[in-house]
Order: structure tokens, then sequence, then C-alpha cells
């Protein structure tokens, strides 16, 4: 299949990557789907990644996949582990269970995982999971040999490595494009089992590849140290990947599935993040030859970022300037303050559930996929009684006031600091 | 009593001949191009050396094939799988599944050995590989005992237990040494010290040293102690482990030797003699303990650990 074609006289995409969000709960998995994701990617009681994360209740999910199924998005459940003979014992019922709720697939790394979910709940989709490291066109035969519907790379697969998978091997290609990602090839890093007795390659990984080392040279039995004083400590944290340059060449190559990270990572993270890359997508798709990036977008993305970003290996080799030395996270500039639950036109007012406290005089900015950000100064707040408040101060409260352009259900209002 | 095969790692076709003497039953070579974390580099004319060694001694050879290959080496991978079958090594060791595709193409009669270093942490999943052409699993160094022993029963395929030496924690593609010296400015020594021996990290809080390097294959971090269980053999030998391994990476040649005619006397004892093992365990433990370099603590690794997620 082409990626484009020409309709009346102009070149437009007509095979649209999957954008696919990671939520971290159910309020999460609803907000991504409803900012533009094609797809979401959660995490169950077991079998995942992420041991520390809310994860999902198999009732939940049944809700998520409900959800999700009005907006014609699919459901995946990362379960990549890497399992011990102790996590065999209720593998087949946990699959059955995802199979039941109209989950559509999982993403797997254990080949008990895969021929187990295969044999029980032959309806599930059978992605690879990144966590197997896969790196070239034939490892990627192999799989598509086994059956499976998809792959995700590694991330240390560039542009023309994918290119040459893609032209090889017929089968669904998923990458990363946004998020936190390990500096190791994943899957092959057991820094946590060592460091803390936490199983990495079981959801234990406490990030040791974040922290500060001292590195010393061996000479004899003495210890030479490589650095001064004033100098940064050795540190292998990688900056945060962010592909939104490079998205229309992900969509020339045909990729499948274009995928965010983060399912520990905050609502307000998630909305802002899925909704700059839903306009990037869909303003590609719809004209590619007269496509940029627009600067709203950036901005936009920084507004949420926990740390500062690089396009890591799909345009190169990452050197010393795509990992972060001496400092650990940048602070966000913006704070997600509100969730837009309801807007009555006529009176102008907005129904609010506060999350973060705002006062009276404050400037805010509403986003949401049906609006333009726009910014408000905050007049009088109401609480649901109708009784002024001197500030919005206890979470989940529901508030009033009034705001000068339409806002709709899950619209986000934040503030900067 | 079934014995396991004592495999360790030469560092040069010299070493290999030592190693045989010292009662080493099969020994583990390669070059860095296409296999991890070799104790020594074996072009292609020292794997044919080797070869004659091995029949001398009537050692085996396995040939490390386990690197994770980008595009840019899928196509000669047929090439040195050729000449390992030509060679006639005993088994070629993998762990990217591009290997094994390869070994199908051009000599499915060569035997494979899976190892990815990480990922064999359960029966099914050695089984599997075995299914796909595998005649060993090698395990995961993050396994304790019991689970080891658990997969050695439902397993249909040969399994390999590391015993002894440094294991790795960790593989990036990045140049993590030579990032950090052009971080600091330091752009003139980067080539000189990326690729120099003895580096380690220092962990404040643990107190632990990780040694590092960098190779064709990016950038490795290693434990802070060697696992030694000279001493606590005969679970594993009762089990009938099939291979026992000695890894001797980032250790002197004359240290591999040497404990490897300690491990072979401890897995004869073992296997052949209980109660004189029991009485002599504690002096071969000693023994290694004697020579083990000052940096180098020793430790059971994973074998008696509990580990949590």
């Amino acid at each position: 299949m082409s990626i484009s074609q020409i309709i009346d006289g102009k070149r437009v995409i007509v095979k649209k990557p999957e954008l696919l969000a990671p939520a971290g709960n159910l309020e999460k998995l609803k907000v991504a789907v409803h900012y533009g994701a094609d797809a979401v990617f959660i995490g169950g009681q077991e079998y995942g990644l992420r041991s520390n994360a809310d994860n999902f209740t198999l009732e939940e999910m049944a809700e998520g996949v409900q959800f999700a199924k009005q907006y014609g998005a699919k459901i995946y459940v990362t379960t990549n582990i890497y399992a011990h003979n102790e996590n065999i014992p209720g593998l087949e019922d946990y699959l059955r269970g995802l199979e039941s709720v109209g989950v559509h697939g999982i993403i797997v790394a254990d080949p008990l995982i895969i021929e187990t979910a295969r044999r029980v709940a032959p309806k599930l989709e059978v992605h690879l999971s990144t966590q197997q490291s896969l790196t070239n066109w034939k490892a990627v035969q192999f799989w598509k040999e086994e059956g499976l519907e998809r792959v995700v790379l590694a991330r240390e697969t560039s542009a023309e490595e994918i290119r040459e998978i893609k032209e090889k091997v017929d089968i669904e290609i998923e990458t990363f494009i946004h998020g936190a990602m390990c500096i190791a090839y994943s899957g092959r890093c057991v820094l946590s089992n060592h460091m803390t007795a936490r199983d990495s390659n079981r959801g234990g990984c406490c990030q040791s590849c974040r922290w500060d080392y001292d590195l010393y040279k061996l000479e004899g039995d003495e210890a030479l140290a490589l650095f001064d004083e004033t100098d940064d400590p050795f540190a292998m944290s990688p900056k945060d990947l962010n592909l939104i340059q490079s998205i229309p060449k992900m969509i020339e190559l045909g990729i499948d599935s274009l995928k965010i990270e983060g399912r520990m990572k905050s609502i307000h993270y998630v909305a802002t993040v899925v909704s700059v890359y839903r306009k990037v997508i869909d303003a590609y798709c719809a004209d590619p030859d007269n496509f940029v990036i627009r600067k709203e977008w950036l901005d936009e993305l920084d507004k949420c970022a926990n740390r500062d970003t690089a396009p890591a290996f799909f345009e190169g080799v990452p050197g010393y300037k795509e990992q972060m030395f001496g400092v650990h996270s940048k602070k966000t500039t913006y704070d997600f303050v509100g969730l837009v639950l309801d807007y009555d036109k006529q009176t102008g007012i907005v129904t609010l559930q506060q999350r973060n406290f705002f006062k009276p005089g404050d400037e805010v900015e509403f986003f949401g996929p049906e609006i333009e950000n726009f910014t408000q100064v905050i007049e009088k707040i109401w609480d649901e009684e109708g009784n002024e408040l001197d500030a919005a101060r206890h979470p989940l409260q529901i508030v009033r006031f009034k705001v000068d352009r339409e806002v709709f259900p899950y619209n986000m209002m934040r503030k900067g600091h | 009593m079934k014995k396991p095969e004592l495999l360790v790692t030469p560092t040069s076709v010299a070493h290999m001949e030592q190693l045989a003497q010292a009662g080493a039953d099969a020994v583990i070579i390669g070059e860095q191009r296409y296999g991890l974390r070799l104790a020594g580099e074996f072009s292609r004319q020292d794997v044919a050396d080797a070869m004659q060694v091995a029949r001398k001694y009537g050692v085996r050879v396995y040939v490390a094939m386990n690197a994770l290959f980008h595009n840019d080496k899928v196509d000669e991978l047929s090439d040195y799988v050729r000449f390992l079958a030509e060679q006639q090594v005993d088994a070629i060791v993998f762990g990217d599944p591009a290997v094994l595709m390869t070994v199908r193409e051009v000599a499915p009669h060569m035997k494979l050995h899976w190892n990815t270093e990480t990922t064999a942490t359960n029966w099914y999943a050695c089984n599997y590989w075995g299914r796909k052409g595998a005649k060993r699993a090698v395990l995961a160094r993050e396994l304790n005992m019991e689970e080891i022993i658990d997969i050695k029963h439902h397993a249909e395929v040969e399994i390999e237990v590391q015993v002894h030496g440094m294991t790795c924690m960790f593989q990036s593609k990045r140049s993590l040494i030579g990032n950090y010296f052009e971080y600091q400015g330091k752009f003139m020594e980067v080539q000189q010290m990326k690729y120099a021996k003895g580096l380690f990290l220092y962990d404040k809080e643990r107190d632990n040293k990780y040694p590092i390097f960098e190779d064709e294959n990016g950038t490795h971090i290693m434990s802070p102690n060697d696992i030694c269980i000279i001493d606590e053999l005969g679970d594993m030998i009762d089990a009938e482990i099939d291979s026992f391994k000695i890894d001797g990476v980032l250790h002197e040649p004359e240290y591999i030797t040497e404990v490897t005619k300690l491990y072979r006397r401890a897995i004869d004892l073992c296997a052949e003699n209980r109660e004189q093992y029991e009485e002599e365990k504690g002096e071969l433990l000693a023994r290694i303990e004697a020579i083990q370099p000052k940096h180098r603590p020793l430790d059971t690794g994973f074998f008696f650990k509990e580990t949590v997620y």
C-alpha cells in the first residue's frame, strides 16, 4: 500500500499511523482517547513493567475498552515482564481475563507469554515489546514467522534501519516518539537487581541509571580519579525522547504506530502530549507538501516536559548533548489546576474540578481538542452552593467561575509559575 | 554421578592450552564483532588454531555470536557461520534471532546455545528456544538456586549456569565513557580514554566499584563482585545441571587458570566423593580468596538472594 495519493491535484497521506498513548489509570485512559489517541496501552495488576503504577483491575479495563470503543480506539495491555517460574501459575487465567473484557492486544517480551496467549486467548493480538531490543530486519522476520502481528523496535534503531526493516519484512512496526527511555538496550539491564535487589525486568526498576557515579581508573591497586573536584559526576541519564520534528519522516517511512511513553505520567502530561502529536499527524497527513511544524506545538510540549528532550537514535548516534550531567530533571513551567466538567453557554460559567490551588486574579490557560489555547484571568470563584471563595483550595473541589470563551468537558486549565 | 561440563573463557590460544591442562572441558571464544564481553579476542585464524588445541585435548569449543545486531551486520553473519561450520566448532552461542535464522539457512546441523544473558529466567522460555533449534539455554545470573534447579527439572535443553566471575549488569549502544570525556571538554583524550583498561564507576552509597568498558557493541557495566560458589556446588550437581561456567572477562589469564584448576578439583570431588568435597571445599574457597584481586570482592551472586519487584 502506498503511503500517499494524489487527490484533487494535491498529495495527501492515506496511510495514517496510529497514535498510541500511555495511561496509568482509567481517567488517563479516557483523557488520552478524548484528546485524540487512536490506541492506549495500559498495565494490569500483574505481568507489566510498572509495579509502582496504579494499574488496572479487570473491571476498569472493561470500562476502558467500552469507553475507547465509542471513539473507535483500541486498548493494549503491557504484559512484558521476563517471567520467572513463580509467575507461570495464574498466567492463563490472567490472559483469558484480558480477552474476555475485549482488550485488543497485548505487548509481550517473554515467549512464555506469547505462546500461552496464543493457546488460551487467541483473540488477543500479540505485539513484541521493546524489551526484546529488536534491532535488525532478520530478527523482525523471525518474529513475523512466529505469527506476531506487530513488533516494537528497539529505541536504538535509526530511520535508515527502520526503512530497511519496512522494505524487507511485511509486519506492523511500532516505534517510540516521545517520553523517557532506557539508556541501556531494553531488557539487557539489571542494574536495579544488583544495586537494590529489585528485578528490573519484572517491573521493579529503581532507575539506577539516573544516579551519579564517579569515574576512576585502576592503576595497580591505586584508583585514579578521572574528574576534577569541580566537574559534574559521571552520569548516564538520557534526555527524554522527542521526535516531533521527525514525525513527517516517520509517516513517510510507513511506520504503523507512533508511541508515547509514560504510564506513570500525569493526566496533564498525557493530554498535552497526545493533543500536540494528534495535531502534527493530522496536519501532515492532510497536506504533507506544505507542512511546517508550528512553534506553538513545540511550546506546548515544553509546558509539560519533566526533562530536556532530544531525538536520540532516530536521527543519528546520540552524544553527550543527549545526556544529562549535573541535573536530574527540569522544573515544569506549568501546573495542571483544573478539569472542565461543564460549561453553560448562556451564562459563560464553567463548572470545573480543582486539581491544584488557584485564586481570583490568576491568569490561567485552557486547552483541549475542541479549542485553540487561550488565556483567561479568573475573576470571582464560587463553590457548588454558590458561595464565593477566596481561592480554590481543595483537591477535587467543584467550583464555578466565568470563562469568556466556550470550553468543553475534559478541557484542561493550567497555570504558569 | 553425572558431572557438569566445566566451561571457561581463554584470553588467547596459548592460554586455552593452559586451561585445557587445568581441566577445562569446554571453552567459549570469539571476537567482539559478533560476541559480547569476551575474555579474549580470537580472530578467524585464532579460532582455527583453537580447534587444533581442542582436538589435542578433547576440549569443546563454543563461539560467541550473542551480540545484538543492527542491519549493517546481518548480511555478514552467514559468512561467519559458514566459517565456524567449516572449522567444526561445537556450538554457536546466540541471543539475537537473526543468528538462529542464519544458522538454519547455512549450517542447519550446527548446535546452538541460547544466551541473551538477562532474559533466560523461566523454564518455558528455555524450552521455547529449544523448539526453535537451541540445544542449550544459558540462564540469567539473576536467578536463585531454587529457580535454577526448578528450571532444570522442567528443561528439555541443556542448562548452563555461571558459577564464577563477573557478570554484566548493563549494555548501552551509547558511548557513555566517551560522552563523559566530551562533556568535560577533554576532546583530545576521548579516543585514548574510552577504550582504557581498568575503568570503574564508584557508587558511594553502596561502596561498590563497577567495572565499565566500551567496545564495538557499546558500553558495558559489570557487577561489583565476582560470583564464587566453589563451596556450594552440591545441589546443582545433584540436579544434573549440564554446564558450569567460569567467566574470566577482565581477569588475568593466570587467575583464570588457577580458578579453573580449583573448580576442576571441586567438581570432581563433589561428583565422586561428596564427603571429601565437604571436607575440602572451605580450603578451595580459601585458595580462591588468596588470589582474588583486591578490588574484586567475592560473593554468591543471586544464588541465595531474594529479589523483589
